[in-house]
């Protein structure tokens, strides 16, 4: 029976069916300081073990500093957490890559460039961007703290099997358009909630162009349409990226995982519980309007106005997203002024996201009255782009370039913004709050944040290319 | 852990959709390394004016004196949606939610309230509709929730909900779900001893 790239990898890790649900086994568990303190401190409580501690691997980048590499920068409650996992890690002989260490980073940016994440695995982390690894053919998916003891005792989980949902991109991505705008375009298509329950695949043409990095970004985002996990089907793009990494396979081992990846791949006749089509040469540079990822428009278009929303929970949802964004239905995103820039976080700290961004930076000055960061998402991504002297031209432009970290994305450090404070972010959540009380988050690609930098407003980058 | 079977009781009506775990536990309050003492910070931004948790706001629902001590929460679609973190079910537990009726949950959401023993039910857009009427019109409306049963009644109208085998055991024994696991040992080790040694 034809099945798709889920089920294959789904069916590979049944180890027991129980009732309705699998117990499944668990290949990479990566852990950071934030989820992880009540699962040892459940461990101990019971002295269980680790079962597998060559399966996971441990960083720190939540709770950390961007300007200074002391674990007490953020305060005790931080530097609490850190030596907690600190000793968590060495207690049950888990590596750690600690704040400092060259391959420290965010976990979903740090694990890749390892080679850890490969096609055909089951990934979990106590972070619901775990699914940014899916971008490898991998099942990856985010847990909660609880499973997280339960990975860490079992390295297996319960699980109901998800629904199936296609998203397929057809045609090649114009000028200026990025992998961040495609996922923004998705969950503006289905909503917030459009593929909770499901596991999404996306596919087409303009899926398969792009490069690994950039796939990283589009799964990275898939909860933000709510879904368990988003899977693309590994190809010569993904097998060149993890060749020759420091943990990918290697020898006679190489020929033989590559030889099962190449089965990786929803059969031709699979069916999938749903399916949703989108066309590339439509989408223009995406910009969130709203307090969630799917209150989304193209920089170009007028903010919908409530009132054109059917659904009485969406239009007064989109009322209260407007008061909050103190924006008006109708309004150009590109005239709305901001005084914040945050280029960084697991959606596009990478080397090609900073790349983007200084490609535009260099073009100008950050305008006066904006703070625009970069944080690097990793030491291995700071220390390319320093070697590529993209550093020299963010400082140039006058742009902080800082620690690798989660940073603004969430705010657990003391990147944060004031109320009223009105950010381009190249993040992947703008809730209320997300980045500082009474803050104002617009989510866009890197080089639409560096474009917003140097303009002082939402811009459009295809403004700046020739 | 001690198990859930029946519940009844009055119900906060959270009249939203997209309620985020960003919303119930913000970042600020993620810094702890125990389960404990998140209730305080329920719904932070909210729920107080100020920083310091001093000054109510007297707007939101949970501060108002006609909805204190509800152990039902009513919402709308996609409660819980965002971060994976586990602090939201466990300050809505600690400040004295059961339940939680919503349009529909988000699916960490979800697992991480049945592994708190927090019960996550959700039910039709018109069936929210008739809880909501019940509650804002008449505050000290008492819901029934039967786990056995799969039903939620209220003023003489009853609806059923869906819920998996495993989760609805879990919930009613109170079971230890990680010390389940631990007895199938020997089928993990099985599986473990098959994988490729790159795998």
């Amino acid at each position: 029976m034809a099945k798709t790239l889920y089920e294959k990898v789904w069916q590979a890790h049944v180890i027991d069916q129980i009732g309705e649900d699998s117990l499944i086994y668990i290949d990479r568990h990566l852990i950071h300081e934030v989820t992880s303190p009540q699962a040892f401190a459940g461990l101990d409580e019971k002295n269980r073990k680790v079962r597998r501690p060559d399966r996971t691997i441990a960083t720190m980048d939540h709770s950390i500093s961007t300007r200074s590499l002391a674990l007490d920068a953020c305060g005790p409650a931080n530097q609490l957490q850190l030596n907690t996992l600190a000793q968590n890690c060495q207690k049950h002989g888990i590596e750690l890559y600690p704040v400092g260490h060259q391959k420290q980073g965010i976990v979903h940016v740090m694990g890749p460039e390892l080679g850890l994440i490969q096609p055909g695995m089951t990934v979990v982390c106590g972070d619901s961007h775990t699914a940014t690894h899916g971008a490898f053919g991998a099942l990856a998916f985010g847990i909660g703290t609880s499973q997280v003891e339960h990975v860490l005792a079992t390295q297996t989980l319960k699980q109901s099997k998800a629904k199936s949902m296609k998203v397929e991109v057809s045609g090649s991505l114009a000028v200026g358009i990025t992998a961040k705008d495609i996922i923004l375009a998705i969950i503006g298509k289905i909503g917030h909630a459009g593929a909770t329950g499901h596991v999404i695949e996306y596919c087409g043409e303009a899926i398969r162009g792009l490069s690994m990095e950039q796939r990283m970004t589009i799964c990275n985002m898939s909860i933000e349409a709510g879904a368990k996990a988003g899977m693309i089907a590994p190809d010569d793009t993904t097998f060149a990226y993890i060749k020759g990494r420091e943990l990918a396979p290697s020898g006679n081992d190489w020929d033989s995982a590559l030889a099962y990846w190449k089965t990786l791949y929803s059969d031709e006749d699979a069916v999938f519980d749903t399916v949703v089509t989108l066309h590339a040469d439509d989408i223009s540079p995406q910009v969130t309007w709203g307090t969630n990822p799917g209150q989304v428009v193209g920089v170009g278009q007028p903010i919908p106005a409530p009132d054109s929303f059917n659904d009485p929970v969406a239009r007064s949802s989109a009322q209260k997203a407007l008061k909050y964004m103190d924006l008006e239905a109708g309004q150009i995103l590109s005239e709305v002024a901001i005084n914040n820039v945050f280029i960084g976080s697991c959606t596009n700290g990478r080397i090609e996201d900073l790349r983007a961004a200084a490609s535009i930076a260099k073009q100008g000055k950050v305008a006066d009255n904006v703070t625009a960061i970069v944080v690097p998402g990793s030491v291995a991504v700071k220390a390319q782009a320093e070697a590529e002297g993209l550093d020299k031209i963010f400082i140039e432009s006058g742009f902080e370039w800082r620690l690798p970290g989660c940073s603004m994305c969430l705010g657990m450090n003391d990147d944060i913004l004031k109320p009223g404070d009105r950010c381009a972010s190249t993040s992947n959540r703008n809730f209320e709050g997300r980045q500082g009380r009474g803050a104002r988050t617009h989510l866009v690609s890197p080089a639409m944040a560096a474009a917003a930098a140097l303009k002082g407003r939402l811009a459009d980058v295809r403004d700046f290319q020739e | 852990m001690t198990g859930i079977t029946t519940i009844s009781g009055n119900a906060a009506p959270l009249n939203q959709a997209n309620v985020d775990t960003d919303q119930i536990v913000p970042k600020q309050f993620l810094t702890g390394v125990t389960r404990t003492g998140y209730g305080k910070h329920l719904f932070h931004d909210w729920r107080y004016l100020d920083e310091h948790e001093s000054v109510p706001n007297p707007e939101f629902t949970l501060n108002q004196p006609q909805y204190q001590g509800a152990s039902i929460l009513l919402a709308r679609e996609n409660f819980g949606c965002g971060s994976s973190r586990e602090h939201a079910p466990w300050a809505l537990g600690d400040f004295g939610f059961k339940v939680i009726i919503a349009t529909s949950l988000a699916d960490i959401f979800y697992g991480n309230c049945i592994n708190n023993q927090i019960l996550p039910i959700s039910l039709p857009s018109e069936q929210m509709d008739v809880l909501f009427a019940a509650v804002e019109s008449k505050p000290d409306t008492v819901i029934e929730v039967d786990l056995p049963a799969q039903t939620v009644s209220v003023d003489g109208q009853s609806f059923s909900f869906d819920i998996a085998e495993h989760h609805k055991l879990n919930l009613i024994k109170g079971l230890d779900a990680i010390g389940q696991t631990l007895e199938l040992d020997a089928k993990i080790s099985e599986y473990e001893a098959k994988q490729p040694a790159w795998a």
